[in-house]
């Protein structure tokens, strides 16, 4: 029923393909323009306090993170205080398994979602269906993604990578299948679509009793949970129903009510490049007669342990998910999201992904190299993360795995030729003399670094001896 | 071993290099500014709420039930939903129809979506990003009343906005459930373009009164 990034090629690959495309060229050139000019403007208004703003909010992260088995624990008691019941996931399997299980147990075959990261990555909607639970996306862009049979792109807008003719085409050939039909006069006016979006799911948010969410904040010491949204969706989601389920990772803690006065400012300025997104849910367990009346928190691992143990890859979990870093990264702009092969795209996911999964395949392996190095993602991240510095990082633990004998025995050779001046000698001689057998393309294993570059002319003498040449002539 | 001691257990051994004797408390920074000094705080407010195409109107604290009144009558509203611990005083002038919600007797989902609009207060506004604040307070209600119908008419009183997002937050009681809302529902999901009315009411109108002298 729905796409998965399994079987999607390496970087490389994949991104060739995407380079390729000239309507998603198109598409992301413009949305990452539009959001990157907002971004730059709202923060801007802010001037020096952005700066603060951001140290701040590193700060808080960092610390978090430093300590975070004790907000773990205070988490889990202020939540369990304010009426909630909360649930440890240590995997994928695990998280979904407790999330099927509870909502078995309100006898609903149907769940309304509201966009969430967390239940992407342990492909939730999937584990669902296989257990006869049909998850509906409510987020217009995951609804888009949802209907398209598509593969997200986007942290913050999934269907990034669509144009409004695409998406007018999803939505009447899909939505009756799903539910309300699309008008059949619909056109591809932005307002159409969205009224079209609205009229499709009303009866869905109307009628169904269990709701499943993410968050972007859990507050230890209050034991509130803060979803920041834009269409009303999520405040359908966190206030119709009577269950809500949220999958959480263990990330996502902020030590007390007064951190957001920092994430407040970060988030909203970050993303979607506005001043404070249109709506902001806040809840503290159950609050009798408003809301739902059970409420259930699942924290989940899934990897987390695993970077939060390498002391320089641990500050990817710092990451608020604002995906400023995409929007503003020159190889998201030409690749876009699914080149990627994982629900973390762009330079937070070249860093969050291999970590979070291991580097145990080729996809994730070629994860680091997707990067230039140039250094944007860290000027706009609004927690300051150093992703350049994370990429060097898991590139050299790429080069020190076991793989790679080739490139190894090759730089190991190098080592030996230029620290030695004789070695180095001798082979600049042999090179001059077979400088005109040199090819243009060269053979075998390093033969894919001349496929788009040329074989430098080799000199017909080196540095060195016209340096020993011109002292000789000048005397 | 449970899940829950695993994952505590592989914490506590990741974070092996943090010294033992490092403080777990941390003392909230002051590096940051309370606000920004845009501008005189009223009229950033009504700036910000236009700028999200809400409609905004300022209003002399005597003529609070003269302007619900006018409101719901340009709109056309012939039956609103209100918190039960709305102002009586706000309806003085008009002859709409009201609907009461309360915790103890909410209207059903199905009677708010079809009453024509919702009434009521706020707790906190913020002015530099046309922020407002509703806390479930009694004249503010049960957070569904003002989702579900199209048009919401809120009224702020000057002394409860504030300039910056950090004094709102101090304000605020984590134990509540909150509703930030800055301006009507909207979506930027096609292209990046801001459409405004989703799933929230398509319209948002705000009646600021008094000064803030």
């Amino acid at each position: 029923m729905s796409a998965t990034f399994l079987g999607i090629p390496p970087f490389p690959e994949a991104a060739e393909k995407a380079v390729n495309d000239s309507q998603l060229r198109h598409n992301l050139r413009k949305a990452t323009h539009t959001i990157r000019d907002k971004r730059a403007s709202v923060v801007g208004e802010l001037h020096d306090d952005w700066q603060h703003l951001r140290s701040e909010g590193a700060a808080v992260k960092e610390h978090t993170l430093r300590h975070l088995d004790h907000y773990l624990e205070q988490l889990e008691e202020s939540v369990q205080r304010a009426g909630g019941q909360v649930h440890w996931a240590a995997d994928a399997a695990e998280a979904n398994e407790i999330v099927t299980r509870l909502v078995k147990a309100t006898g609903e075959t149907d769940v309304v979602k509201v966009k969430s990261m967390a239940t992407q990555e342990i492909e939730l909607n999937e584990a669902l269906a296989e257990a006869g639970i049909t998850a509906y996306e409510t987020d217009l862009a995951e609804l888009i993604v949802q209907l398209g049979e598509d593969l997200p792109s986007h942290i913050l807008v999934p269907a990034i990578h669509l144009g409004r003719s695409q998406i007018r085409e999803i939505f009447l050939e899909q939505m009756a299948e799903w539910g309300v039909p699309a008008p059949p006069e619909l056109t591809d006016d932005p307002k159409a679509l969205a009224e079209a979006a609205r009229v499709h799911l009303r009866e869905r948010f109307l009628r169904t009793r269990t709701a499943i969410s993410g968050a972007n904040f859990a507050v230890a010491d209050s034991g509130t949970l803060v979803v920041l949204e834009s269409e009303g969706n999520g405040r359908m989601c966190l206030t119709l129903p009577e269950t809500l389920i949220s999958v959480v990772g263990i990330e996502k803690i902020v030590p007390t009510w007064s951190d957001l006065e920092v994430f407040m400012q970060l988030l909203p300025r970050s993303s979607t490049g506005e001043r404070m997104n249109p709506y902001t849910s806040t809840w503290t367990g159950v609050t009798p007669g408003d809301g739902p009346q059970e409420f259930h928190l699942v924290l989940l691992d899934n990897g987390r342990t695993d970077v939060l143990a390498d002391t320089v890859g641990r500050q990817a979990l710092r990451c608020i998910r604002c995906s400023a870093c995409l929007n503003t990264c020159p190889v998201y702009e030409r690749t876009g999201g699914h080149a990627y092969g994982s629900v973390y795209p762009g330079p937070i996911g070249a860093i969050l992904t291999p970590q979070l999964r291991g580097m145990s395949s080729e996809v994730d392996e070629a994860l680091p190299y997707a990067s230039s190095l140039c250094g944007a993602c860290y000027e706009v991240c609004p927690v300051a993360i150093d992703i350049p510095e994370v990429l060097v990082h898991l590139r050299e633990e790429v080069a020190d795995s076991s793989g790679h004998l080739g490139e190894k025995a090759l730089m190991a050779g190098a080592e030996a030729v230029l620290s030695s001046p004789r070695a180095l000698g001798a082979v600049q001689r042999a090179a001059e003399l077979g400088r005109n057998a040199v090819p243009r393309h060269l053979p075998g294993m390093v033969g894919a670094w001349t496929d788009t570059r040329d074989v430098p002319d080799v000199p017909a003498e080196s540095f060195r001896q016209w340096w020993d040449k011109r002292g000789k002539e000048r005397g | 071993m449970s899940s829950r001691e695993q994952i505590l257990a592989r914490v506590r051994r990741a974070l092996a290099d943090v010294p033992a004797d490092e403080p777990r408390t941390r003392a909230p920074g002051d590096g940051f500014a309370d606000s920004h000094g845009v501008g005189p705080t009223l009229e950033v407010l009504e700036d910000r709420l236009h700028d999200y195409r809400a409609l905004v109107r300022r209003v002399a604290p005597d003529r609070v039930a003269a302007e619900v009144a006018a409101a719901l009558e340009r709109r056309g509203a012939a039956r609103v939903a209100v918190p039960a611990g709305v102002p009586q005083e706000w309806f003085a002038e008009s002859s709409v129809e009201l609907l009461r919600d309360s915790r103890e007797e909410p209207v059903p989902v199905s009677g708010l979506d079809g009453v024509d609009g919702v009434v009521t207060g706020c707790s906190v506004a913020v002015a530099e990003t046309g922020t407002i604040v509703l806390d479930g307070g009694p004249d503010q209600g049960r957070r569904v009343i003002t989702l579900v119908p199209d048009y919401h008419l809120c009224v702020v009183r000057a002394d409860q906005v504030v300039d910056g997002v950090p004094q709102a937050v101090r304000l605020l009681d984590p134990s509540l459930p909150l509703t930030w809302i800055s301006g009507p529902s909207a979506t930027s999901d096609i292209e990046l373009d801001r459409v405004e009315g989703v799933h929230g009411p398509r319209t948002l109108e705000v009646l600021l009164v008094g000064s803030g002298d």
